[in-house]
């Protein structure tokens, strides 16, 4: 299903409907920003996570999916305004509407029409199944807004089932040898798919703190996730062998693992894809789990949604930009927004670790 | 090939040496001879000639992918490594079948070599249609030649030596040497029946134990029961020359070959039969020995450029003799065994090769003041061998000792701590030390070892909450705690900040009287340079 852009009657000029600044993207018309940098006044934003959604802003719009996951990050004084997929409301005159994106719970493309100018503003996002949220649509649009964090033709993820059965091949081999399991992905969104794709059936799933938070926010949304125990709840010395622990990258190596006993550690990240990157890490082993487009699907996107105009940000913006120009299209690098800061948690130990950041 | 590749991705995915040699014995009890034959061949460091230019296999690789040159330099970069590169950037195939490593090797890989481009394009664009991304990361690096996954030539003997239940001397003695892949040497390599290998087969090695510096010598018995050597800081090992044949032998219990030309060239001079137990040190042709320092820039080296052997030539000082004329003389005592040593080299003159000397004395205290001067021969301190003590195996008590100088000793400040490995990973055990330069600290040391368990999560916790900054896996540390440090050799160094190297630093004990201020200067480090170095 294409959300077709409403003919242009009048054309409004793009700077109107977006522009860049250094709070991040504005919409001049509408008064508001999308996934702004610092604190504003009125801000639209695409997904949960803290480098898109900045505390301290006065208003908040986002897609009712996310809702548990804004309320338990965002400052408690803030006033909230959620809707569902599809809707539209009207802002000053601009139609703004949310579209899944399918990167995490509640991640929307935010698309911005202004006298039949429309911009989609696509946050984090990835075309690949993903049962913990809605699926990416692709929207028409005049501009859009894409980012690049994997936007090299060296990654390219496996069917989800495929990682999933590694993941889980590890675990029950880890289980037989009488080792705990211990893997690693971002405490919000990743750390979540990664429990939808675990086989209960090969043993007791446990959390880390961190991790164990965005489950509650997941099952009070509705998402179907397996039974899991929080690490901190679990009391006396219990026999870890044979368990699963989810985790942030951040507990790696810290005296918090200590209690596990044998483990066998690895950590899921679009990151593991090269290996170097998994060979930098003490770790046993490197799954490759994005919540970010591919190589392929980052062209499927483009080409499906169509913009006259793309903007790339977040990653490998310049060589992105760079492809879709050679490939005939209006390409530009919009950078601003940096990677690090979307890591809140696993940044404290080192710098390597914050490219974990999905 | 899928079982070469999920080896490949077993010693990858590990640091630990025990899962490396498990993974190995693994795939050699699995694999069909011929294909154990190729994967030891690879495993240890061999390749194939270069079957395709590079220069032309990334072109293709991005005419596959559908990108141009600049995306594939683009991928390049961010990937550092041009098999794996090839590997990702070319959409994945399919495996449809499943042939052999050998098949592989011998029928797609090697053929490639030679042909015209048109058709090696051909060729690559089908192996390239046929494997996934896990078994194309290894054939790539198979035809690029630069197959490296963590392993070494030893190891490798380890495994196959594991796995067929002979030991390891054997396995290496029969990888000596130029050698064909094929299924009919891998089962000479693995043949339980050893006898061919008698030939090469060193003696275990005899070693010495520490005499504790606070209690002198007088702890072990009379001075007129032993002789005295100085215990040299070089490369122990064993010349063995038989049948016409040499061999050098590490203490690691490694086949040495092509590593030290100068003594394989100096061993044929030996009559066969004979086996010496010595050191190999780096020294000038007038015998004077030169520090670690200078031999170490041949260490680990598996061929030596002519250079190199110009500027840092090595002699074997041999110490004993524990095979004549095809004669075990481990029974015999050290001082007979001695006499015949010499009485062999006074028909073997060879620059290379020479006996040990002997250090005349009477007393304990005549060899303490000799030994005083053991650093300024380069040599850690005095052995002292008991005269009528037979050739023992390993570390048995009494016979050998070694009577080190005691080693500088300098307070030092804590400064960077990173967390250690195995048993310690998840704490904070290795550290760096620095010493004062005017008011700043200069980082001269990293030590490990010396503190206790209990002195050790001590430290971790001071690291975690006295974090200033962190460069990846290093912390650095409000400077705090004051140690004592103790290391064998000083050198002067351009590598090191401090333009120092220390050898074998250790923490001798926590300072907890001592605050930072009243660590060591860096300038009463230089103090202790000896004069030459």
């Amino acid at each position: 299903m294409i959300a077709d852009a409403a003919k242009p009657a009048t054309t409004s000029p793009l700077e109107d409907v977006l522009s860049v600044t250094d709070r991040g993207l504005y919409c001049a018309a509408g008064d508001f920003y999308v996934d702004p940098q610092r604190p504003v006044d009125h801000a639209v934003v695409t997904h949960a996570h803290t480098d898109h959604a900045r505390w301290g802003c006065r208003r908040y719009l986002a897609a009712s999916d996310s809702e548990h996951l804004l309320r338990m990050r965002m400052n408690k004084d803030a006033e909230f305004q959620f809707l569902p997929y599809g809707e539209t409301i009207t802002i000053r005159g601009v139609r703004v509407s949310f579209h899944p994106a399918g990167h995490m719970l509640g991640s929307a493309q935010v698309r911005i029409e202004h006298r039949g100018r429309v911009a989609v503003a696509m946050g984090d996002y990835k075309l690949d199944a993903d049962p913990t949220c809605a699926d990416w649509e692709p929207v028409r649009c005049h501009l859009m807004i894409t980012e690049s964090t994997f936007g090299l033709p060296i990654y390219r993820w496996k069917p989800n089932d495929v990682t999933a059965g590694e993941i889980n091949d590890w675990w029950r081999a880890n289980r037989d040898a009488g080792r705990c399991s211990v893997l690693y992905g971002y405490a919000v969104g990743k750390s979540q798919r990664l429990l939808a794709m675990l086989d209960p059936a090969i043993g007791p799933i446990f959390t880390h703190g961190a991790v164990e938070k965005g489950v509650a926010a997941y099952r009070d949304t509705g998402v179907g996730l397996p039974p899991t125990r929080y690490v901190g709840a679990v009391e006396g010395k219990p026999d870890w062998s044979g368990a699963m622990v989810v985790a942030v990258p951040s507990a790696h190596g810290t005296p918090w693992m200590r209690r596990f006993g044998k483990v066998s550690t690895a950590m899921a990240s679009g990151w593991m894809a090269v290996r170097g990157a998994r060979r930098r890490r003490a770790l046993d082993r490197g799954f490759v789990v994005s919540d970010h487009v591919d190589w392929p699907s980052l062209i499927e996107a483009v080409n499906t949604c169509d913009p006259e105009t793309l903007w790339v940000t977040h990653g490998y913006s310049a060589v992105v930009a760079r492809y879709f120009q050679s490939q005939g299209r209006h390409a530009v690098v919009i950078d601003g927004r940096s990677r690090s800061e979307e890591e809140d948690e696993a940044s404290s130990s080192s710098s390597s670790d914050r490219e974990d950041s999905e | 090939m899928k079982r070469f590749a999920d080896l490949f991705t077993a010693l990858d995915s590990t640091t630990k040496t025990n899962a490396k040699v498990a993974a190995m014995a693994d795939y050699f009890a699995a694999a069909p001879a011929d294909d154990a034959a190729w994967a030891t061949y690879f495993l240890a460091g061999n390749k194939l000639r270069r079957l395709v230019p590079s220069k032309l296999l990334r072109q293709w690789a991005a005419a596959e992918a559908g990108i141009e040159d600049w995306l594939f330099d683009e991928s390049y970069h961010a990937v550092g490594d041009l098999a794996e590169t090839l590997a990702l950037v070319v959409p994945p195939g399919e495996s449809r079948q499943d042939q052999s490593l050998t098949h592989w090797v011998q029928q797609r890989l090697m053929t490639l070599r030679g042909r015209e481009e048109l058709a090696l394009q051909r060729a690559m664009a089908e192996i390239w249609a046929e494997t996934t991304v896990e078994m194309r990361l290894v054939i790539m690096k198979l035809i690029t030649g630069a197959f490296r996954v963590g392993v070494s030539k030893r190891l490798v003997t380890r495994a196959i030596a594991q796995q067929a239940g002979i030991p390891t001397d054997v396995v290496a003695h029969r990888l000596m040497g130029d050698w064909k892949p094929s299924a009919a040497f891998f089962q000479r390599l693995v043949d339980p029946d050893t006898l061919d290998t008698q030939v090469s087969q060193p003696y275990p090695f005899c070693l010495a134990h520490p005499i504790d510096i606070e209690k002198g010598p007088e702890s072990v018995g009379e001075a007129n029961e032993f002789v005295a050597e100085w215990k040299w800081d070089g490369i122990r090992g064993q010349v063995i020359r038989r049948q016409g044949q040499s061999f050098i032998w590490s203490r690691g219990e490694e086949l040495m070959e092509n590593r030290w030309p100068e003594v394989e060239a100096a061993a044929e001079q030996l009559p066969d039969g004979t086996v010496l137990d010595g050191e190999i040190l780096a020294a000038n042709a007038d015998g004077t020995v030169l520090p670690f320092a200078q031999l170490q820039r041949r260490i680990g080296r598996k061929t030596v450029g002519k250079k190199l052997l110009r500027e840092v030539p090595v002699v074997f000082h041999a110490f004993d003799l524990l095979e004549a004329d095809g004669q075990d003389l481990r029974l015999q005592p050290l001082v007979e065994r001695r006499r015949r040593l010499e009485r062999l080299f006074e028909q073997v003159d060879h620059p290379h090769l020479r006996t040990t000397e002997l250090i005349r004395g009477e007393s304990w205290q005549q060899w303490a003041e000799v030994r005083e001067g053991s650093r300024a021969q380069h040599a850690e301190g005095l052995m002292l061998k008991r005269r009528d003590s037979p050739y023992d195996v390993g570390r048995v008590r009494g016979s050998w000792w070694k009577w080190k100088v005691a080693p500088y000793t300098i307070d030092a400040v804590l400064i960077y701590a990173q967390k250690g490995h195995g048993r310690r990973a998840s704490l904070f055990t290795d550290y760096t030390f620095a010493l004062w330069d005017g008011d700043t600290l200069v980082p001269f040391a990293k030590a490990y070892s010396g503190l206790d368990d209990k002195e050790i999560r001590r430290v971790d916790q001071f690291v975690r909450r006295n974090t200033k900054d962190s460069f990846g896996p290093v912390r650095s540390v409000t400077p705090t705690l004051v140690m004592e440090l103790a290391f064998e050799g000083l050198q002067r160094s351009t590598r090191h900040k401090s333009g120092i190297a220390t050898r074998f630093p250790r923490i001798v004990r926590w300072r907890h009287d001592k605050r930072p201020q009243d660590a060591n200067q860096l300038s009463e480090l230089l103090q202790l340079l000896p004069e030459d170095a």
